[in-house]
């Protein structure tokens, strides 16, 4: 085996797939098919970025979280705010919201580096409810349990204003998932993805190989911080309202249910989860509006009792055999 | 002020028998079960039913709340929990999170998502004042009946684990549940036993906090980071461990809620973030043992 060889076949699972570029080429037609369903494509494509983030937290650095929703409602809050006071324009918003959540990200990675998953678990958690605290505690400035009204957004470069039907949002939403997933493809596939993936499978193994774990860690939280702050963002632009809402803790727990679904530790498990999880709270809601956590919390026991690649494994087992065939096992 | 100790008291005492479950479990099967707090809930509907559907005396419903969430748990430890041991601990929490969904939707379809109450006895109704001023001192019956009660479940308890047969077992299946198998020590019985004897504290401790805490279909997520936080600090390996944690947390809500109305909550979470920092096994480990 060549130098050659070695490159192209770690290489090779960075190319994109016909299957991926088509899967794309049917996510981008949908909206212009569908206009009439806008509104459901643009909150899939926010809780497929918010999964995508906490996929490179969870999926990729292996940390388990329970306070996602921190760094949602921090972009949220921050989006919406910048909007009412400074200034309306949606670009310049949603990268002060990424900022504002890679900040907290940065702010807050040294807490997760140490202890269990037990304290991980813990702190995550107790970090979001601090934030909802305060949100609720600067009721003047946040809107309290109101909600933050009188947010208005202002058109996009081109004139795209936002409307009610959410057409406009549906694609910008889905662009802002787009370009995201690009970016994330890149990093994961590259050098320090791969060590990322590295450090979860084996941590000791890691260090002993002279890599810096803790500095690892911290920069994928910090970077599905930034990402959940965009998602945050992107609601708050689309939707002009923010309340306490997103930083509540089942915000966190659908977020991990979506990912869960879709499979963690590839980055098509938060889309597809994300599409699958509205799809089965829309059908499911719809013959029982009032009790439909119960089958989604019957439908998590099955899922954990028979095992959660059970679910994913058809997909994965397709990959892995395509990967075998280039060489890459 | 020394009323609002008292009452800092009697609610740490509560969350204590409450969370006595949890840490157990989680120290014992290193399970982290999120659902908790259903079983706490379903003991607090236990008493609600029978005292209001049947007119039983409280007293009498306090055991039965039990007993019936003790059976409880060791119907889904048989049949669920078991298969869930050996899992990574995100399946766990998901798993547990899902039962808790199931369990709220339930408790809502079946009861009612209104917050209920229950009379308690004339007896437990007064209150009883000492001394004058800043050093006044009021306690209600009801409360010094919790305090009564819990210290006398805690004394049962470590009495139980320390001087029993059973105690010795419980605690060689904690530290090395591989050696303690090996030695014929029936660990799953052992386990059997214990996740029921948990839920059981549980639900006694829900029936007891109905009175002070409420009770509505969402009381498991409402209560679960207090569960949560009293065996996070407290540590697993001991039982004063999540008893001092759970006095700590019950008399820093109380007067939080009281001095600073709008900051409580967020100082007792700061304040849990600031301990997991300093100290991320809990406040109390033993050295040694299995892990």
């Amino acid at each position: 085996m060549t130098a050659h060889d070695i490159t192209r076949s770690l290489s090779a699972p960075a190319r994109w797939r016909p299957w991926e570029i088509a899967l794309w080429l049917l996510i981008w037609i949908v909206p212009v098919v569908l206009p009439q369903h806008a509104a459901l494509v643009n909150e899939i494509a926010i809780l497929g970025l918010f999964a995508l983030s906490l996929d490179i937290v969870l999926g990729y650095a292996g940390i388990v979280s329970l306070g996602h929703a921190a760094f949602f409602g921090t972009g949220a809050y921050t989006a919406a705010l910048f909007a009412k006071h400074v200034m309306p324009d949606p670009l310049v918003g949603l990268a002060v919201g990424t900022l504002a959540g890679g900040l907290l990200g940065v702010l807050t990675s040294p807490l997760i580096v140490r202890g269990t998953d037990l304290t991980r678990l813990m702190v995550t958690m107790g970090v979001a409810l601090v934030l909802m605290e305060l949100a609720n505690r600067f009721d003047q400035l946040t809107g309290g349990a109101d909600g933050l009204q009188g947010v208005v957004i202002g058109p996009l470069p081109g004139n795209f204003e936002f409307d009610l039907a959410a057409r406009t949002a549906s694609f910008y939403s889905l662009a802002v998932l787009f370009l995201a997933f690009v970016i994330m493809r890149r990093i994961v596939h590259s050098p320090w993805g791969l060590s990322l993936q590295a450090l979860r499978d084996n941590r000791l193994r890691l260090a002993a190989i002279g890599l810096s774990v803790n500095a690892r860690l911290s920069i994928a939280y910090a970077l599905g911080a930034a990402l959940a702050g965009a998602a945050g963002a992107l609601l708050a632009q689309t939707t002009g309202f923010v309340s306490l809402d997103v930083l509540d803790f089942h915000r966190s727990a659908d977020v991990l249910l979506a990912l869960v679904i879709g499979g963690a530790g590839w980055l098509w498990g938060g889309l597809i989860g994300a599409i699958a999880f509205k799809v089965l709270h829309d059908v499911i809601s719809s013959f029982t509006p009032q009790y439909w956590t119960f089958w989604i919390g019957l439908f998590l026991v099955v899922l954990m009792l028979a095992g959660r690649e059970r679910l994913v494994r058809p997909w994965q087992g397709l990959l892995k055999r395509k990967g075998a065939g280039s060489g890459n096992e | 002020m020394l009323t609002l100790l008292f009452d800092g008291i009697a609610y740490g005492m509560l969350l204590f028998v409450l969370s006595l479950g949890l840490a157990v479990t989680m120290g014992l099967m290193n399970f982290v079960n999120l659902a908790h707090g259903a079983f706490a809930m379903a003991g607090g509907y236990v008493l609600v039913v029978l005292m209001r559907g049947y007119g039983w005396p409280f007293l009498a419903c306090l055991p039965a709340a039990f007993a019936v969430t003790a059976l409880l748990g060791a119907v889904l430890e048989r049949t669920l929990y078991r298969r869930m041991y050996g899992k990574p601990h995100l399946d766990q929490v998901l798993f547990s999170i899902g039962l808790t969904f199931m369990a709220v939707a339930a408790v809502d379809y079946v009861m009612g998502s209104s917050q209920v109450n229950v009379q308690t006895p004339e007896w437990l109704r007064g209150r009883f004042e000492f001394g004058s001023g800043a050093l006044s001192l009021g306690m209600g019956a009801y409360r010094l009946f919790i305090i009564v009660v819990c210290v006398a479940l805690t004394v049962g308890l470590q009495t139980l684990l320390n001087r029993t047969r059973f105690g010795s077992r419980l605690r060689a299946a904690v530290d090395d549940p591989r050696v303690a198998a090996g030695l014929g020590i029936p660990v799953n019985r052992v386990f059997l036993l214990t996740f029921a004897a948990g839920s059981g504290l549980a639900g006694l401790g829900g029936a007891l906090g109905v009175d002070i805490l409420g009770l509505d279909p969402s009381f498991p997520f409402k209560f679960m980071v207090y569960f949560l936080i009293v065996c996070a600090v407290g540590g697993t390996s001991s039982i004063t461990g999540p008893l001092v944690a759970a006095l700590l947390l019950g008399i820093a809500d109380v007067f939080g809620k009281y001095y600073l109305p709008k900051l409580g909550a967020f100082i007792v979470y700061m304040l849990m973030i600031a301990i997991l920092l300093w100290r991320p096994q809990g406040l109390f480990t033993r050295s040694g043992g299995g892990r």
